[in-house]
């Protein structure tokens, strides 16, 4: 079994943001990590590889920076990677970056894609089902369990009300979700063995990407006032006084 | 002209008031931009679907063959068929398990853009506001009308719900779409987890724990509260992390977001994942032992206090506040 993780470097969720002259967020400067939802794409293929056998591709659109990503998710345990240097397409529309994944994809005879249901920055949430749609295969969303067998992926989709089984049929795409698989650290030893891991480098291919969002304006959400501590002698008296600001101040009953 | 399409989301027959919400948002887009606002129900039978008319829908259309809510992929094609055919501006679905996945597909389906989790519309230019970067960034993108409709969905409880057309009914449509798209993913299970409380994202007041709660029984306190308070029951990541709650219960960037009148987080520190999904509560009470905590920073309220002390003191307080 092949497994190609899609993976992405994003800026950390911690990160203090800087927007640059044209008002968009600046990279300059930031922590960039491996995005915390193609992590649980990429420790659930190494798991799938461990138990039932597989090799794992990481494929990657990003900046020239994006390689300390890509040996994070050799250093987990994936086995190669193909990384498509384009700094443009890596920060642009979702529907492009799909449809470069997508063209990718198709000569790498994957039998299982994985991804993030989601970016932990841009957070467009579109990527995994548009290359799904793209190469006519089935694919599950927000995917919280998955095992495989015989040709068909078993996967467990987190919904409102609870989880609903889909069986779906190889090749197909899972958008994995948080508790999918939890991450692990890689040692000394996985750091150093990653380092002799090949890179495949390569340009975009010319795709052509359906309409492509188009943003107005980019502005920073103005912060929460809060901050104030209810004093009282005792932890009761604390209590009693958030009661009556809460009613008195606040309305909020 | 066109018309913005609004994907009513029903729970039990009933029409969730995120529905509202989004027909609310539809129609000041629509009045801008000239459009019509087309409701759109996937079962029949729902009870209150006139009243759409009252929040501005012009008309009510009801899918002949349900659509099943675990089928995402069936629906959406399907809804891609009839986008293809009736040509909408705008189709709207709420930022639901079901919408969050029927809409990328749909968008791809069509060549359409497709703009996650709107909070907000700017009608004047035919624009919608989505928030990015763990909720630090507000970023305005436009959904004027072009050569396919732009997808979108809609973040529950960010939108005010506005009955603009009192008294107002609508024509009810009947549509029979062709069931032609191959069926790519099997449904095996639903394992629905039923609970009597309100649904967290549409909830007015939420209660919630955090690692500080130490375990599945600690939230026996947390729940006593939102009896007393008839609120919602969330989580911090830990808790989903360590099993003590299922991850519908999480709120935060990769859970649910909130915005309830009252929210009160208890053992939560408040890192910036969780506030991506809390920080739109209207007032927040945090109570922590750790006086540094970050939710100190943001409540409105903080209580510096164990929780297992606080919190039965709190809903002692408040169900004597209530009753008086």
């Amino acid at each position: 079994m092949k497994i190609v993780v899609c993976m992405k470097q994003s800026i950390d969720s911690e990160a203090v943001l800087a927007f640059d002259d044209a008002g968009n967020v600046a990279k300059e400067g930031q922590t960039l990590v491996i995005d915390p939802y193609s992590e649980f794409a990429v420790e659930k293929a190494v798991q799938l590889k461990e138990s039932v056998g597989a090799e794992v591709v990481a494929l990657c659109i990003g900046a020239a920076d994006a390689v300390s990503a890509i040996r994070h998710a050799l250093a987990m345990g994936a086995d190669s990677a193909v990384f498509v240097e384009d700094a443009v397409l890596a920060d642009g529309d979702p529907a492009a970056k799909a449809a470069a994944l997508a063209e990718e994809l198709r000569g790498m005879g994957a039998d299982l894609i994985m991804g993030g249901c989601k970016s932990s920055d841009t957070a467009h949430a579109q990527v995994m089902p548009r290359i799904a749609g793209i190469l006519g295969i089935p694919h599950v969303n927000t995917v919280v369990e998955l095992d495989v067998e015989e040709g068909v992926a078993h996967a467990v989709r987190e919904v409102d009300d609870g989880k609903v089984s889909i069986d779906v049929e190889l090749p197909a795409v899972i958008c994995a979700q948080q508790g999918l698989a939890e991450p692990r650290y890689p040692t000394v030893r996985d750091i150093m063995q990653s380092k002799r891991k090949p890179i495949e480098t390569r340009p975009a291919a010319a795709v052509e990407a359906s309409a492509a969002m188009q943003v107005l304006e980019t502005n920073p959400k103005p912060k929460r006032a809060g901050g104030k501590i209810v004093e009282g002698e005792t932890v009761s008296e604390a209590v009693a006084n958030a009661v009556r600001m809460l009613k008195d101040e606040a309305k909020a009953f | 002209m066109a018309d913005i399409w609004v994907y009513a989301e029903v729970k039990d027959k009933k029409l969730r008031h995120v529905t509202f919400e989004m027909v609310s948002a539809a129609r000041a887009l629509a009045d801008a931009a000239g459009h019509d606002v087309v409701a759109i129900l996937g079962e029949t039978g729902v009870e209150d679907m006139q009243e759409l008319a009252a929040y501005g829908a012009d008309s009510i259309v009801v899918l002949a063959d349900a659509v099943d809510p675990y089928e995402t992929q069936a629906a959406a094609a399907l809804l891609a068929d009839l986008a293809f055919e009736h040509k909408p501006a705008i189709a709207m679905f709420s930022h639901s398990s079901f919408g969050m996945d029927v809409a990328p597909c749909m968008a791809q389906a069509l060549g359409a853009v497709y703009v996650p989790e709107v909070v907000a519309v700017e009608a004047q230019r035919s624009a919608v506001v989505r928030e990015a970067y763990s909720g630090k960034v507000l970023e305005t993108v436009s959904v004027a009308e072009g050569s396919a409709p732009a997808i979108v969905t809609v973040r529950p409880k960010a939108i005010e719900a506005v009955a603009v057309r009192e008294g107002a009914s609508a024509p009810e449509i009947s549509w029979a779409p062709a069931g032609s798209q191959a069926v790519r993913q099997i449904v095996k299970d639903v394992a629905r987890k039923v609970s009597g409380r309100v649904d967290l994202t549409e909830a007015d007041r939420v209660v919630a724990g955090g690692r500080g709660v130490g375990g599945a029984e600690g939230f026996k306190v947390i729940e006593e509260l939102a009896d007393v308070l008839g609120a919602a029951v969330g989580a911090s990541r830990p808790v989903v992390d360590e099993g003590w709650l299922d991850i519908q219960y999480q709120i935060g960037q990769t859970g649910k977001a909130i915005a309830p009148e009252l929210y009160i987080a208890c053992g939560i520190s408040g890192s910036i994942q969780h506030m991506a999904g809390a920080a739109a509560s209207k007032c927040i009470v945090a109570i922590n032992r750790d006086p540094e905590a970050e939710i100190f920073k943001v409540a409105d309220y903080g209580i510096v206090a164990d929780l297992f002390e606080a919190v039965p003191l709190l809903t002692e307080e408040l169900k004597a506040a209530l009753e008086a």
